[in-house]
Protein backbone atom coordinates (compact mmCIF):
# COMPACT_ATOMS: atom_id res chain seq x y z
CA UNK A 1 0.00 0.00 0.00
CA UNK A 2 1.96 3.04 1.16
CA UNK A 3 5.66 3.41 1.75
CA UNK A 4 5.38 2.89 5.45
CA UNK A 5 5.84 -0.84 4.93
CA UNK A 6 9.56 -1.10 4.73
CA UNK A 7 9.34 -4.83 5.28
CA UNK A 8 7.09 -7.19 3.45
CA UNK A 9 6.33 -9.68 6.16
CA UNK A 10 2.80 -9.97 7.48
CA UNK A 11 2.27 -11.58 10.84
CA UNK A 12 -1.19 -13.12 10.85
CA UNK A 13 -2.76 -13.65 14.26
CA UNK A 14 -5.99 -15.62 14.16
CA UNK A 15 -7.97 -14.69 17.28
CA UNK A 16 -11.24 -15.93 18.62
CA UNK A 17 -12.35 -14.43 21.93
CA UNK A 18 -8.81 -13.60 22.99
CA UNK A 19 -9.33 -10.16 24.49
CA UNK A 20 -7.14 -11.07 27.47
CA UNK A 21 -4.10 -12.04 25.45
CA UNK A 22 -4.22 -10.50 22.02
CA UNK A 23 -2.94 -7.00 22.83
CA UNK A 24 0.14 -8.29 24.61
CA UNK A 25 0.82 -10.73 21.76
CA UNK A 26 0.61 -7.93 19.20
CA UNK A 27 2.99 -5.75 21.21
CA UNK A 28 5.45 -8.61 21.56
CA UNK A 29 5.39 -9.19 17.82
CA UNK A 30 6.05 -5.53 17.07
CA UNK A 31 8.93 -5.63 19.55
CA UNK A 32 10.38 -8.77 17.98
CA UNK A 33 9.96 -7.84 14.32
CA UNK A 34 9.46 -4.07 14.05
CA UNK A 35 9.57 -4.14 10.26
CA UNK A 36 6.61 -6.47 9.93
CA UNK A 37 2.91 -5.66 9.92
CA UNK A 38 0.58 -7.43 12.27
CA UNK A 39 -2.81 -8.51 11.03
CA UNK A 40 -5.18 -9.81 13.67
CA UNK A 41 -7.95 -11.85 12.10
CA UNK A 42 -10.90 -11.67 14.42
CA UNK A 43 -12.82 -14.86 13.89
CA UNK A 44 -16.24 -13.59 14.88
CA UNK A 45 -15.38 -12.90 18.50
CA UNK A 46 -18.09 -11.85 20.89
CA UNK A 47 -15.74 -10.07 23.27
CA UNK A 48 -13.46 -7.04 22.92
CA UNK A 49 -10.80 -8.80 20.84
CA UNK A 50 -11.16 -6.33 17.99
CA UNK A 51 -10.78 -3.22 20.17
CA UNK A 52 -7.87 -4.71 22.10
CA UNK A 53 -6.02 -5.63 18.92
CA UNK A 54 -6.68 -2.24 17.38
CA UNK A 55 -5.47 -0.40 20.47
CA UNK A 56 -2.28 -2.44 20.34
CA UNK A 57 -1.77 -1.10 16.83
CA UNK A 58 -2.58 -4.12 14.71
CA UNK A 59 -4.50 -4.18 11.46
CA UNK A 60 -7.72 -5.99 12.22
CA UNK A 61 -9.66 -8.17 9.84
CA UNK A 62 -13.15 -8.70 11.19
CA UNK A 63 -14.79 -11.85 9.92
CA UNK A 64 -18.56 -11.49 10.14
CA UNK A 65 -18.96 -14.93 11.72
CA UNK A 66 -16.80 -17.73 13.01
CA UNK A 67 -14.91 -19.55 10.27
CA UNK A 68 -12.40 -21.48 12.35
CA UNK A 69 -8.63 -21.13 12.31
CA UNK A 70 -8.40 -22.33 8.72
CA UNK A 71 -10.86 -19.73 7.47
CA UNK A 72 -9.19 -16.99 9.47
CA UNK A 73 -5.81 -17.92 8.06
CA UNK A 74 -7.09 -18.09 4.51
CA UNK A 75 -8.45 -14.58 4.92
CA UNK A 76 -5.02 -13.57 6.21
CA UNK A 77 -3.26 -15.18 3.26
CA UNK A 78 -5.58 -13.48 0.83
CA UNK A 79 -4.93 -10.16 2.50
CA UNK A 80 -1.19 -10.80 2.29
CA UNK A 81 -1.42 -11.66 -1.38
CA UNK A 82 -3.62 -8.69 -2.16
CA UNK A 83 -1.20 -6.33 -0.49
CA UNK A 84 1.82 -7.97 -1.99
CA UNK A 85 3.56 -9.30 1.07
CA UNK A 86 6.35 -11.79 0.58
CA UNK A 87 5.78 -13.75 3.73
CA UNK A 88 2.91 -14.54 6.05
CA UNK A 89 3.65 -15.89 9.50
CA UNK A 90 0.98 -17.43 11.67
CA UNK A 91 1.24 -16.63 15.37
CA UNK A 92 -1.50 -17.68 17.76
CA UNK A 93 -3.12 -14.97 19.83
CA UNK A 94 -3.03 -16.88 23.10
CA UNK A 95 0.68 -16.25 23.54
CA UNK A 96 1.84 -19.85 23.15
CA UNK A 97 4.08 -18.92 20.27
CA UNK A 98 7.10 -16.84 21.19
CA UNK A 99 7.30 -13.89 18.78
CA UNK A 100 11.02 -13.54 19.39
CA UNK A 101 11.40 -16.71 17.33
CA UNK A 102 9.74 -15.22 14.25
CA UNK A 103 13.11 -14.10 12.83
CA UNK A 104 14.25 -17.74 12.98
CA UNK A 105 11.28 -18.77 10.86
CA UNK A 106 11.89 -15.95 8.41
CA UNK A 107 15.54 -16.91 8.11
CA UNK A 108 14.48 -20.47 7.34
CA UNK A 109 12.53 -19.25 4.33
CA UNK A 110 15.78 -18.59 2.52
CA UNK A 111 15.83 -22.23 1.48
CA UNK A 112 12.23 -23.33 1.93
CA UNK A 113 8.71 -22.27 1.02
CA UNK A 114 7.20 -23.13 4.37
CA UNK A 115 8.96 -23.13 7.73
CA UNK A 116 7.34 -24.77 10.74
CA UNK A 117 8.20 -23.73 14.28
CA UNK A 118 8.42 -27.21 15.76
CA UNK A 119 7.62 -27.55 19.42
CA UNK A 120 9.53 -30.71 20.19
CA UNK A 121 12.77 -30.17 18.37
CA UNK A 122 15.36 -29.60 21.09
CA UNK A 123 13.90 -26.51 22.72
CA UNK A 124 11.08 -26.19 25.17
CA UNK A 125 9.24 -28.55 27.46
CA UNK A 126 6.04 -28.95 25.48
CA UNK A 127 4.81 -32.47 25.94
CA UNK A 128 1.81 -34.56 25.04
CA UNK A 129 0.96 -38.14 25.90
CA UNK A 130 -1.34 -40.98 24.92
CA UNK A 131 -3.40 -41.12 21.71
CA UNK A 132 -2.64 -37.52 20.92
CA UNK A 133 1.04 -38.31 20.93
CA UNK A 134 0.61 -41.40 18.76
CA UNK A 135 -1.32 -39.37 16.25
CA UNK A 136 1.41 -36.78 16.14
CA UNK A 137 4.12 -39.42 15.71
CA UNK A 138 2.32 -41.10 12.80
CA UNK A 139 1.57 -37.78 11.16
CA UNK A 140 5.18 -36.71 11.50
CA UNK A 141 6.43 -39.95 9.98
CA UNK A 142 4.13 -39.76 6.97
CA UNK A 143 4.67 -36.09 6.33
CA UNK A 144 8.44 -36.39 6.81
CA UNK A 145 8.40 -39.03 4.12
CA UNK A 146 6.44 -36.75 1.81
CA UNK A 147 8.63 -33.76 2.57
CA UNK A 148 11.85 -35.79 2.28
CA UNK A 149 13.09 -34.12 5.43
CA UNK A 150 12.55 -34.66 9.15
CA UNK A 151 9.43 -32.95 10.43
CA UNK A 152 8.71 -33.58 14.09
CA UNK A 153 5.74 -31.30 14.72
CA UNK A 154 3.34 -31.26 11.84
CA UNK A 155 0.41 -29.91 13.81
CA UNK A 156 2.18 -26.75 14.90
CA UNK A 157 0.33 -23.57 14.05
CA UNK A 158 3.52 -21.55 14.23
CA UNK A 159 4.41 -21.35 10.56
CA UNK A 160 5.98 -19.02 8.03
CA UNK A 161 4.70 -19.15 4.47
CA UNK A 162 6.82 -17.81 1.65
CA UNK A 163 6.03 -16.26 -1.68
CA UNK A 164 5.58 -19.50 -3.51
CA UNK A 165 3.07 -21.05 -1.13
CA UNK A 166 1.12 -17.83 -0.50
CA UNK A 167 -1.04 -17.86 -3.63
CA UNK A 168 -1.64 -21.55 -3.14
CA UNK A 169 -2.83 -21.04 0.43
CA UNK A 170 -4.80 -17.90 -0.39
CA UNK A 171 -6.83 -20.04 -2.77
CA UNK A 172 -6.84 -23.48 -1.20
CA UNK A 173 -6.10 -23.17 2.50
CA UNK A 174 -8.24 -25.89 4.04
CA UNK A 175 -10.91 -24.76 6.43
CA UNK A 176 -12.03 -28.02 7.97
CA UNK A 177 -10.86 -29.46 11.27
CA UNK A 178 -7.09 -29.98 11.35
CA UNK A 179 -6.97 -28.90 7.74
CA UNK A 180 -5.02 -25.83 8.66
CA UNK A 181 -2.09 -27.93 9.80
CA UNK A 182 -2.00 -31.39 8.26
CA UNK A 183 -3.90 -30.83 5.06
CA UNK A 184 -2.18 -27.55 4.29
CA UNK A 185 1.22 -29.23 4.50
CA UNK A 186 0.09 -32.02 2.19
CA UNK A 187 -1.25 -29.52 -0.32
CA UNK A 188 1.97 -27.56 -0.22
CA UNK A 189 4.12 -30.66 -0.59
CA UNK A 190 2.03 -32.06 -3.41
CA UNK A 191 2.38 -28.85 -5.33
CA UNK A 192 6.13 -28.95 -4.98
CA UNK A 193 6.82 -26.57 -2.11
CA UNK A 194 9.78 -27.19 0.17
CA UNK A 195 8.85 -27.57 3.82
CA UNK A 196 11.34 -27.42 6.68
CA UNK A 197 11.21 -26.82 10.40
CA UNK A 198 13.12 -24.85 12.98
CA UNK A 199 12.95 -25.52 16.71
CA UNK A 200 10.62 -23.31 18.70
CA UNK A 201 9.62 -22.84 22.32
CA UNK A 202 6.11 -23.45 23.42
CA UNK A 203 4.93 -21.23 26.23
CA UNK A 204 1.98 -21.76 28.50
CA UNK A 205 -1.08 -20.00 27.15
CA UNK A 206 -1.71 -16.60 28.56
CA UNK A 207 -5.46 -16.97 28.93
CA UNK A 208 -8.21 -19.43 28.16
CA UNK A 209 -8.30 -23.17 28.71
CA UNK A 210 -6.49 -25.92 26.86
CA UNK A 211 -8.62 -28.89 25.93
CA UNK A 212 -7.20 -32.17 27.13
CA UNK A 213 -8.97 -35.39 27.99
CA UNK A 214 -8.34 -39.00 26.98
CA UNK A 215 -11.60 -39.11 25.07
CA UNK A 216 -10.83 -35.95 23.18
CA UNK A 217 -7.36 -37.27 22.47
CA UNK A 218 -8.79 -40.41 20.93
CA UNK A 219 -11.20 -38.45 18.81
CA UNK A 220 -8.24 -36.32 17.81
CA UNK A 221 -6.33 -39.42 16.73
CA UNK A 222 -9.07 -40.53 14.38
CA UNK A 223 -9.82 -37.12 13.00
CA UNK A 224 -6.15 -36.50 12.38
CA UNK A 225 -5.82 -39.80 10.55
CA UNK A 226 -8.89 -39.08 8.50
CA UNK A 227 -7.71 -35.59 7.68
CA UNK A 228 -4.40 -36.98 6.51
CA UNK A 229 -5.92 -39.70 4.35
CA UNK A 230 -8.33 -37.24 2.82
CA UNK A 231 -5.58 -34.79 2.07
CA UNK A 232 -3.57 -37.53 0.39
CA UNK A 233 -6.33 -38.71 -1.91
CA UNK A 234 -8.04 -35.43 -2.66
CA UNK A 235 -7.47 -33.72 -5.93
CA UNK A 236 -5.93 -30.30 -5.66
CA UNK A 237 -5.78 -27.79 -8.37
CA UNK A 238 -2.16 -27.01 -7.70
CA UNK A 239 -1.68 -24.93 -10.80
CA UNK A 240 -2.64 -21.78 -9.01
CA UNK A 241 -2.35 -18.63 -10.97
CA UNK A 242 -0.20 -15.93 -9.46
CA UNK A 243 -2.93 -13.59 -8.35
CA UNK A 244 -2.30 -10.01 -9.36
CA UNK A 245 -1.74 -7.97 -6.23
CA UNK A 246 -3.57 -4.69 -6.19
CA UNK A 247 -0.82 -2.63 -4.64
CA UNK A 248 2.73 -1.47 -5.27
CA UNK A 249 5.18 -3.52 -7.33
CA UNK A 250 7.35 -5.93 -5.37
CA UNK A 251 10.20 -3.62 -4.50
CA UNK A 252 11.47 -5.32 -1.38
CA UNK A 253 11.29 -8.73 -2.95
CA UNK A 254 14.50 -10.15 -1.54
CA UNK A 255 14.55 -8.53 1.83
CA UNK A 256 13.68 -11.70 3.65
CA UNK A 257 16.31 -13.94 2.19
CA UNK A 258 19.20 -12.48 4.15
CA UNK B 1 -62.92 -44.57 3.73
CA UNK B 2 -60.85 -46.93 1.70
CA UNK B 3 -57.08 -46.82 1.62
CA UNK B 4 -57.34 -46.08 -2.07
CA UNK B 5 -59.08 -42.76 -1.44
CA UNK B 6 -56.61 -41.80 1.32
CA UNK B 7 -53.63 -42.53 -0.93
CA UNK B 8 -55.23 -40.60 -3.77
CA UNK B 9 -55.89 -37.54 -1.63
CA UNK B 10 -52.36 -37.75 -0.21
CA UNK B 11 -50.77 -37.85 -3.64
CA UNK B 12 -52.85 -34.96 -4.89
CA UNK B 13 -51.97 -32.91 -1.81
CA UNK B 14 -48.25 -33.53 -2.29
CA UNK B 15 -48.49 -32.53 -5.93
CA UNK B 16 -50.44 -29.39 -5.00
CA UNK B 17 -47.86 -28.56 -2.32
CA UNK B 18 -45.02 -28.79 -4.81
CA UNK B 19 -46.97 -26.72 -7.30
CA UNK B 20 -47.75 -24.07 -4.71
CA UNK B 21 -44.10 -23.81 -3.59
CA UNK B 22 -43.10 -23.47 -7.20
CA UNK B 23 -45.75 -20.82 -7.81
CA UNK B 24 -44.57 -18.78 -4.85
CA UNK B 25 -41.03 -19.12 -6.14
CA UNK B 26 -39.84 -20.83 -2.99
CA UNK B 27 -38.38 -23.71 -4.93
CA UNK B 28 -35.80 -23.17 -7.63
CA UNK B 29 -36.49 -24.79 -10.96
CA UNK B 30 -33.84 -27.48 -10.86
CA UNK B 31 -35.40 -28.96 -7.73
CA UNK B 32 -38.97 -28.25 -8.77
CA UNK B 33 -38.72 -30.42 -11.87
CA UNK B 34 -37.37 -33.29 -9.82
CA UNK B 35 -40.16 -33.10 -7.28
CA UNK B 36 -42.85 -32.65 -9.90
CA UNK B 37 -41.70 -35.87 -11.53
CA UNK B 38 -41.86 -37.57 -8.14
CA UNK B 39 -45.33 -36.17 -7.44
CA UNK B 40 -46.73 -37.21 -10.80
CA UNK B 41 -45.23 -40.70 -10.51
CA UNK B 42 -46.76 -41.04 -7.08
CA UNK B 43 -50.17 -39.99 -8.37
CA UNK B 44 -50.03 -42.39 -11.32
CA UNK B 45 -49.04 -45.30 -9.08
CA UNK B 46 -51.87 -44.42 -6.69
CA UNK B 47 -54.49 -44.22 -9.41
CA UNK B 48 -53.40 -47.46 -11.04
CA UNK B 49 -52.29 -49.75 -8.21
CA UNK B 50 -52.01 -52.61 -10.68
CA UNK B 51 -49.13 -50.86 -12.37
CA UNK B 52 -46.85 -51.49 -9.41
CA UNK B 53 -47.63 -55.20 -9.58
CA UNK B 54 -46.79 -55.36 -13.26
CA UNK B 55 -43.54 -53.49 -12.72
CA UNK B 56 -42.42 -55.63 -9.80
CA UNK B 57 -43.16 -58.83 -11.69
CA UNK B 58 -41.10 -57.49 -14.56
CA UNK B 59 -38.27 -56.66 -12.18
CA UNK B 60 -38.49 -60.01 -10.47
CA UNK B 61 -39.55 -58.57 -7.11
CA UNK B 62 -41.98 -60.83 -5.25
CA UNK B 63 -43.77 -58.29 -3.09
CA UNK B 64 -44.85 -55.20 -4.99
CA UNK B 65 -44.44 -52.80 -2.08
CA UNK B 66 -40.78 -53.82 -1.74
CA UNK B 67 -40.11 -52.41 -5.16
CA UNK B 68 -41.70 -49.18 -4.04
CA UNK B 69 -39.57 -49.06 -0.89
CA UNK B 70 -36.42 -49.89 -2.76
CA UNK B 71 -36.93 -47.20 -5.36
CA UNK B 72 -37.93 -44.67 -2.70
CA UNK B 73 -34.86 -45.35 -0.55
CA UNK B 74 -32.45 -45.15 -3.46
CA UNK B 75 -34.06 -41.94 -4.54
CA UNK B 76 -33.92 -40.40 -1.05
CA UNK B 77 -30.27 -41.35 -0.56
CA UNK B 78 -29.51 -39.73 -3.87
CA UNK B 79 -31.33 -36.56 -2.87
CA UNK B 80 -29.60 -36.43 0.53
CA UNK B 81 -26.20 -36.84 -1.12
CA UNK B 82 -26.98 -34.15 -3.60
CA UNK B 83 -28.07 -31.78 -0.85
CA UNK B 84 -24.87 -32.42 1.11
CA UNK B 85 -22.91 -31.59 -1.97
CA UNK B 86 -24.94 -28.46 -2.52
CA UNK B 87 -24.50 -27.37 1.12
CA UNK B 88 -20.73 -27.91 0.96
CA UNK B 89 -20.56 -25.71 -2.08
CA UNK B 90 -22.71 -23.03 -0.53
CA UNK B 91 -20.66 -23.11 2.66
CA UNK B 92 -17.51 -22.59 0.69
CA UNK B 93 -19.03 -19.71 -1.20
CA UNK B 94 -20.24 -18.12 2.03
CA UNK B 95 -16.79 -18.47 3.57
CA UNK B 96 -15.16 -16.84 0.60
CA UNK B 97 -17.65 -13.99 0.79
CA UNK B 98 -17.04 -13.54 4.51
CA UNK B 99 -13.28 -13.43 3.95
CA UNK B 100 -13.57 -10.97 1.13
CA UNK B 101 -15.98 -8.82 3.09
CA UNK B 102 -13.53 -8.61 5.99
CA UNK B 103 -10.63 -7.77 3.67
CA UNK B 104 -12.60 -5.08 1.87
CA UNK B 105 -13.81 -3.59 5.12
CA UNK B 106 -10.24 -3.24 6.37
CA UNK B 107 -9.12 -1.80 3.03
CA UNK B 108 -11.90 0.77 3.11
CA UNK B 109 -11.20 1.67 6.74
CA UNK B 110 -7.51 2.17 6.02
CA UNK B 111 -8.32 4.19 2.95
CA UNK B 112 -10.74 6.44 4.82
CA UNK B 113 -8.24 6.88 7.63
CA UNK B 114 -5.52 7.89 5.18
CA UNK B 115 -7.62 10.34 3.25
CA UNK B 116 -9.18 12.03 6.30
CA UNK B 117 -5.99 12.38 8.31
CA UNK B 118 -4.34 14.51 5.65
CA UNK B 119 -1.23 13.89 3.56
CA UNK B 120 0.99 13.84 6.62
CA UNK B 121 -1.33 11.73 8.70
CA UNK B 122 -0.14 8.46 10.00
CA UNK B 123 -2.55 5.70 9.20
Amino acid sequence: MSNEFSGRALIVVPAWNEEAAVAETVREIYAAVPAADVLVVDDGSSDRTVECAREAGALVLELPFNLGVGGAMRAGFRYALRHNYDVAVQVDADGQHDPSEIPDLLAGLAHADIVIGARFAERGAYQVRGPRKWAMVVLSKVLSLLAKTRLTDTTSGFKATGRRALPLFAEHYPVEYLGDTIESLVIALRSGCVVTQVPAHMRPRRAGNPSHSPWKATVYLFRAGFALLLALVRRWDTTVKQAVPMAAPPAAEKRMSS
Amino acid sequence: MSAYIVALIGSVLILLGIFELLRRRQLSEKYAVLWLVVGVTLLVVTIFPGLLGVLSRAAGVEIASNLLFFVAIVFLVGVALHLSWEVSRLEDETRKLAEDLAILRLDVDEHVKRTTSGPDGKS
